[in-house]
């Protein structure tokens, strides 16, 4: 599927998460896109390797607002970088879905069907609802643990999810009751991810999916300057997603790879994933397979073909045949600020030949960093670093219009214009520099 | 061909063709386009547009202001440094002033829109008649502008800011200048010109006497002596000639007149136009009067420029346009007699060449081109029969008015901008800073005393 036709032959994106196989390591996110049998269907027909089942709960099911749902932060050509929900669990009765899981499951027998669930903080709720839900022949199950509106105030969702002992437990009740794997959504509405993290693999749960969506509001409505989106007038707070949250999730991510107590749990990643590129960072940060929601809510299912071909050409590039060959490539370079080589010294360099003239890394410079960019030399526009001057911030690149124009180099010998200290090879970090109070 | 009847006929396209034809040339931004155009601005340090501009617009920090959905600001941006901004956007030759200059040019070989996005700021509030600036304590100083067009009423509006009473002084019916009387229809729709005009003047303190004549009912001597400040804004009223042999024969005419008179037609259809058109000239009056030709319906109109393509006053833009309207421009040929018994039927031209010295020689060889009609359109200069006897007290150089970096003539209490002065580009945006320049350099004289 998805054969672009360029003979990928070489690269298997087969992936396969606590024994559940898919075909590719993207799945729909539990949201909206998995909501019914309808979507997952075309979802499956795009392309996509899996889905969450939008989270069930309990009989009679709640009410949606009647809009609005949504907001966005908005680029100025439209493109959306953050989205805002107010939305809850499913609106619809738990046997419709059922019935759609059990046929899609069996219309679809190469793809992952997970289903993500919702329920109250008690054991009879699991030993009621676990065995209904696994006996529609879903590969797996997502507590959802992380909702932030609504269910949250109903004792569910981030409730439990911000309570490491209630995710223990009520890991531990789903766990006594289901025979498929159970993956522990997480909130990231936690001061330390950690926490629920280690819950969660305590009460024996398979694997963690991280991130669910961020306590949020969008903004005032200008002319009423009321909350936008508001319903009546009224509005509050909602869960935040896409682009604009990956970089939280990545760290909460890294963070359960690495460390000790929970490293090894295997993680699923979620969290503004857009193109391919979002699915390298997730998975070389230790995510074993991806999710991902806004992206297909605002492009629709054919960007997975996007998805699978440039992470197929990537694999190749960096001459791998298995997504499994780039999980947790990342993870060794993660590390506290404190142990950060202050030996280390780069210095801004400006291609003159790419450079357009803008100015923009001289006035950054010279407003908020460093007055190390020039604007004028020998009378002509010109910019150009000085070392003397330069702390290697990586401001100027940051702002830069033009890819690749301006680059740090490493200094590896002579002096460091700006500190009068000589370069040297060996590394020292904070735990043994002289300033530090604490030094060992 | 030589001998018969020129053909010479209103109405060679239906009204509704012509009103097609004439347009708008640049169609305003939509909303969502505009946020578009605005988002690629980089918003450079000390912007090379800005620095292009040559009324100094600051380019990047209105369309920030764009960008973030605040329009009045944005137009205060640009008409407080060129109060024709709204003109400008439409006019400019942005391909060589701010636009060439954008540094997006450096990289992808398409500058931020910058013309288009001036429009979308300033027509909401031209269109409204919001008042965006403010006239400062009157100061009993009396300032004459003679000029109604865009140097003229830069000045003015910028004098009257400052709380000087400004007469203006005009010899056209109706103010704008050229804005009115010149530039290309298709250009400047929908009566723009003087929708501007009108909100100049609202600032008030302004008074407007039109179909007055320095060097018929005004004299500058007498300026000088009632007013406190005088500014001579007078344009370019004198045509240069051909020097061809009887060359004020019936269908040679003057390009300048004829688009003045296509600009105040009430029904263009009713234009009188050739079927055969001959333009000589390279400037932006050649390109005008030969694409509108084209569009009231002439069959064939040729450019003929005696030198190359690069020599031309007109921009790439405007070469462009007019051949995409079926103008054939042919360069590097002169005419060398006008061929008709009476009527004009036909020029001759010969073919010329860069000399060794860069000036003009004859390359041999003769070709003749059929015209029912031709523009004369190789540049106008200033009228100094009509001036009277400002032309003997004034300062020139090469036949304009001389001035200084302030645009203060050799009198001291007479400034001079716009067209009729010397070392110009002859653009609106110029006048207009032409206008703005003076403004301060009086406001100066007046209120300091010198
Ligand atoms: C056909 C044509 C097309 C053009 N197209 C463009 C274009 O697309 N973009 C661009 O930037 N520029 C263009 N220009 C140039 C531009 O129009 C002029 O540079 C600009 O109008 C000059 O302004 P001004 O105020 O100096 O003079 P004008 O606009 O010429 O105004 C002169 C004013 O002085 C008055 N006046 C004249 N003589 C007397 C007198 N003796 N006594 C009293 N009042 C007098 C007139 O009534 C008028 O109000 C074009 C010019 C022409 C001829
Ligand atoms: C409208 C909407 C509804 C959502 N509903 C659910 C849900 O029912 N269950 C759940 O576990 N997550 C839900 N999510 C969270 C997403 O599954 C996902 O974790 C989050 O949006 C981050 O991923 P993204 O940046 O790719 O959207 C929802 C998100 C959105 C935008
Ligand atoms: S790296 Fe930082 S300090 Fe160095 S030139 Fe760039 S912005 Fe300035």
């Amino acid at each position: 599927m998805n054969d672009t036709g360029r003979g990928n032959a070489a690269v298997d994106l087969g992936s396969e998460f606590l024994g559940i196989k898919s075909p590719n390591p993207f799945w729909l996110a539990s949201a909206p896109p998995t909501d019914k049998a309808y979507n997952v269907n075309r979802a499956f027909e795009a392309g996509w390797g899996g889905a969450v089942w939008k989270t069930l709960g309990e009989d009679p099911p709640i009410v949606n607002v009647s809009g609005p749902r949504y907001g966005a932060i908005h680029s100025n050509d439209r493109r959306v970088i953050g989205f805002i929900n107010v939305e809850l669990i499913t609106d619809r009765p738990l046997a419709t879905n059922l019935g759609e899981i059990r046929q899609i499951k069996r219309d679809w027998p190469d793809r992952a069907l997970v289903v993500s669930v919702m329920l109250p903080m008690n054991r009879e709720s699991w030993a009621k609802y676990v065995p209904m839900i696994e006996d529609t022949g879903a590969d797996g199950l997502e507590l959802n643990f992380g909702c932030p509106h609504g269910m949250s105030e109903r004792g569910m969702g981030s409730a439990v999810g911000q309570v490491p002992e209630y995710i223990r437990q009520a890991t531990a009740w789903c766990k006594a009751f289901a025979r498929v794997p159970v993956i522990i959504k997480l909130t990231p509405n936690v001061t330390n991810i950690l926490g629920p993290a280690k819950a969660a693999k305590d009460g024996g749960a398979d694997a963690v999916s991280l991130i669910n969506t961020l306590n949020s509001i969008m903004r005032v409505d200008y002319d009423t300057l009321s909350m936008y989106p508001n319903t009546d007038g009224m509005g509050s707070h909602g869960g935040y997603c896409g682009p604009a949250v990956k970089p939280i999730a990545l760290h909460m991510v890294a963070e359960i790879a690495r460390n000790q107590a929970t490293k090894g749990l295997p993680i699923s990643g979620i969290g503004g994933i857009t193109d391919w590129r979002d699915a390298v960072d997730f998975l070389a940060l230790g995510a074993s397979n991806v999710q991902v929601c806004t992206a297909a809510m605002v492009y629709g299912f054919r960007i997975i073909t996007d998805l699978t071909d440039g992470l197929s050409h990537f694999l190749r590039d960096k001459g791998m045949t298995r997504v499994a060959d780039l999980v947790g490539r990342a993870v060794p370079s993660v590390t506290d600020w404190q142990y950060l080589n202050l030996n280390y010294v780069v210095k801004a360099r400006i291609d003159q030949e790419l450079c357009i003239k803008c100015g923009r890394c001289h006035i950054v410079c010279e407003d908020a960093s460093h007055q190390a960019i020039t604007n004028t030399v020998n009378g002509e526009r010109r910019f150009e670093v000085i070392d003397k001057e330069c702390v290697g911030c990586n401001l100027c690149v940051s702002v830069c219009p033009v890819a690749d124009c301006i680059t740090m180099e490493r200094l590896t010998s002579g002096i460091d214009t700006r500190t009068g200290r000589a370069i040297v090879s060996e590394k020292a970090d904070w735990t043994t520099h002289p300033n530090n109070p604490l030094r060992r | 061909m030589a001998g018969t009847q020129p053909d010479i006929a209103p109405g060679r396209l239906s009204a509704a063709e012509i009103e097609r034809n004439f347009a708008d040339l640049h169609p305003p931004l939509s909303k969502s386009a505009a946020l578009i155009a605005a988002d690629r601005c980089y918003f450079c340090f000390a912007a090379p547009c800005t620095t292009a501009c040559p009324t100094g617009i600051d380019i990047p920090r209105f369309i920030q202001s764009i960008r973030s959905g605040d329009l009045e600001g944005a137009a205060r941006t640009i008409l407080s440094e060129n109060i024709m901004g709204g003109m400008c956007a439409r006019v400019c030759p942005t391909e060589v002033l701010c636009e060439q200059a954008c540094v997006r040019d450096g990289h992808e070989d398409r500058p931020v829109d910058i013309g288009l996005l001036q429009r979308y700021a300033t027509d909401p509030f031209l269109g409204s008649g919001t008042r965006l600036f403010e006239r400062a304590a009157p100061t009993g100083k009396r300032v004459a502008v003679v000029g109604g067009g865009p140097a003229g009423l830069s000045c003015g509006h910028r004098l009257a800011c400052l709380g000087h009473q400004v007469t203006i002084l005009s010899r056209d019916g109706k103010l704008g200048g050229l804005n009115e009387y010149g530039i290309a229809a298709y250009k400047t729709v929908d009566d723009f010109a003087q929708r501007e005009v009108n909100y100049i003047l609202a600032i008030g303190g302004i008074e407007v006497r039109t179909s007055t004549n320095l060097g018929k009912e005004l004299s500058l001597a007498r300026l000088c002596r009632d007013y406190d400040a005088v500014f001579l804004a007078v344009g370019l009223a004198g045509v240069n000639k051909l020097d061809l042999e009887s060359e004020d024969r019936p269908g040679v005419i003057d390009a300048v007149k004829y688009i003045a008179e296509l600009r105040q037609a009430p029904d263009k259809s009713r234009l009188p136009v050739g079927r055969h058109i001959v333009v000589i000239g390279g400037g932006m009056t050649a390109i005008d009067v030969a694409v509108q030709s084209r569009k009231l319906g002439a069959e064939e109109v040729t450019i003929v420029y005696r030198r190359g393509k690069e020599q031309m006053g007109a921009s790439g833009f405007e070469q462009d346009l007019a051949q995409s309207a079926g103008v054939r421009i042919r360069h590097w040929a002169r005419p060398t007699r006008l061929l008709g018994d009476a009527h004009v039927t036909a020029v001759e031209f010969e073919y010329t060449r860069a000399g060794a010295n860069g000036g003009l020689e004859g390359a041999g060889g003769i070709f003749t081109l059929p015209a029912d009609v031709v523009f004369k359109a190789i540049g106008q200069e200033l009228g100094w029969d009509e001036l009277g006897s400002a032309a003997g007290i004034l300062r020139t150089t090469r036949g304009r008015i001389a001035v200084d970096a302030n645009r203060r003539t050799s009198l001291d209490n007479v400034w001079a901008g716009g067209d009729c002065v010397a070392g110009g580009r002859d653009l609106t945006v110029t006048a207009v800073q032409d206008g703005k320049l003076a403004a301060e350099a009086i406001n100066r004289y007046l209120t300091a005393g010198g």
